[in-house]
């Protein structure tokens, strides 16, 4: 599903409601058919969620972000492999203040390759990277939505991936979500 | 879905890391305390029958306000960066991480001001009687200042310059705190029983452990609604 919506229309704002970042002052977030507050943990396991603010700290090593991010179960060969799937094979020692912006990107999205999550929350996560990266990412993506994977991005450019769904995120019409 | 080490012993290893990492700045509070410690005998007086008198006092409001100065960064970094959101999404009891966070600010501030307030204690004349009692209440003083002080750290995590509405709302919380450990130091040089004051901090220091935490992160989940 992509959200797509003028800036300022609420994507993120969405996004952050359907990840129960925020709580929402009316209606409620349905996982399974069942509210998120009653699930709670048990979404949360199920979700992976990479937002503007990717959660990638400085004055750490990518391999050391990676290491962080990941489930406690993998391996080091896994993190090595997913750190090489972004391009950023060379780079893993270096701490991240000293790579550029679109590295710091590719960072966060090596954690597509380690978790185990069936739900993806990607927020505008072509930002800043370059050609070859957007698509890597397609195929990622295109890889997790045929393992059964369900992948919810906001982006505003238009990518050739089968089955993938737009919803218009505008503030003054009240459709729920067509889930 | 997160690492199973994100609880309590994971944020504890990886802000202590991060502390190592950026060691250099801290270190400042520490270098505060012993600084503004110094300033001391050239503002009053070098005599030391003076000095012994104010001590206690002194290296009790000097460790407060290094703590203090220490305490506005628990938080801010990962606000910043998106770590904190990522830690709110994080199938987990909040209050975990944010004790491993805490304990991890202790080590870093309360306990090196523990370790140096002999030598600090010398400079300011500060009776031999006094030494232990000092760095036991400094203890458990310092770790029910970081707990405190991370109450008010999440309340003003999203404001830019939030160090001085910190201050406004955690120093009223302090007093108690800085009571109780002067009074230890007072009455070991006194003569008197200095285990009464203590055990009375090591009272504060449970409440604050049990509740602060708790009301963290209740404030950390109001910042991130707004």
């Amino acid at each position: 599903m992509q959200l797509e919506g003028a800036n300022g229309a609420g994507k993120t704002t969405l996004m952050r409601l359907m990840t129960s970042a925020l709580q929402p002052t009316s209606g409620k977030v349905l996982y399974l058919g069942r509210p998120v507050q009653d699930c709670r943990y048990e979404y949360l396991d199920n979700i992976l969620y990479i937002g503007h603010q990717s959660g990638v700290k400085m004055i750490l090593s990518a391999e050391e972000n990676l290491r962080w991010m990941s489930p406690a179960s993998t391996s080091a060969a896994e993190i090595a492999l997913a750190l090489d799937a972004v391009g950023l094979r060379g780079y893993t020692d270096v701490p991240c203040y000293s790579l550029s912006a679109g590295q710091h990107r590719r960072v966060a999205l090596a954690r597509l390759s380690t978790s185990k999550a069936a739900i993806w929350y990607l927020d505008e996560p072509f930002t800043s990277i370059d050609k070859q990266g957007v698509l890597n990412l397609q195929h990622q993506l295109e890889a997790h939505l045929q393992r059964g994977g369900a992948v919810i991005l906001s982006t505003h450019q238009n990518l050739p991936i089968d089955g993938l769904r737009t919803y218009v995120v505008d503030p003054h019409s009240d459709i729920g979500l067509p889930l | 879905m997160i690492a199973e080490s994100q609880g309590f012993a994971g944020y504890l290893r990886r802000d202590l890391l991060l502390a190592y990492r950026r060691r250099g700045e801290v270190a400042s509070p520490l270098i505060f305390f012993v600084l503004v410690s110094t300033l001391i005998p050239l503002g009053i007086s070098p005599d030391s029958a003076r000095l012994a008198e104010l001590a206690p006092g002194i290296i009790w409001v000097m460790a407060l306000l290094a703590t203090l100065l220490s305490t506005e960064t628990l938080f801010a970094s990962d606000y910043q960066d998106g770590s904190l959101e990522q830690l709110l999404i994080s199938p987990q009891l909040l209050a975990l991480p944010v004790l491993g966070k805490i304990l991890a600010h202790w080590l870093v501030t309360g306990l090196p001001l523990t370790l140096v307030s002999p030598l600090i204690g010398l400079m300011l004349s500060l009776p031999a009687a006094g030494l232990l009692p000092m760095m036991a209440s400094l203890a458990l003083g310092t770790a029910c200042l970081s707990l405190i002080g991370a109450v008010g750290a999440a309340l003003t995590v999203s404001l830019r310059k939030g160090g001085l509405l910190l201050s406004v709302l955690v120093i009223p919380l302090y007093m108690p705190v800085i009571i109780f450990g002067s009074a230890a130091v007072q009455s070991a040089i006194d003569g008197l029983n200095w285990l009464g004051p203590l055990a009375v901090l090591a009272a504060m220091l449970s409440a604050a452990a049990a509740l602060c935490p708790l009301a963290i992160a209740g404030a950390l989940r109001l910042v991130s609604n707004n």
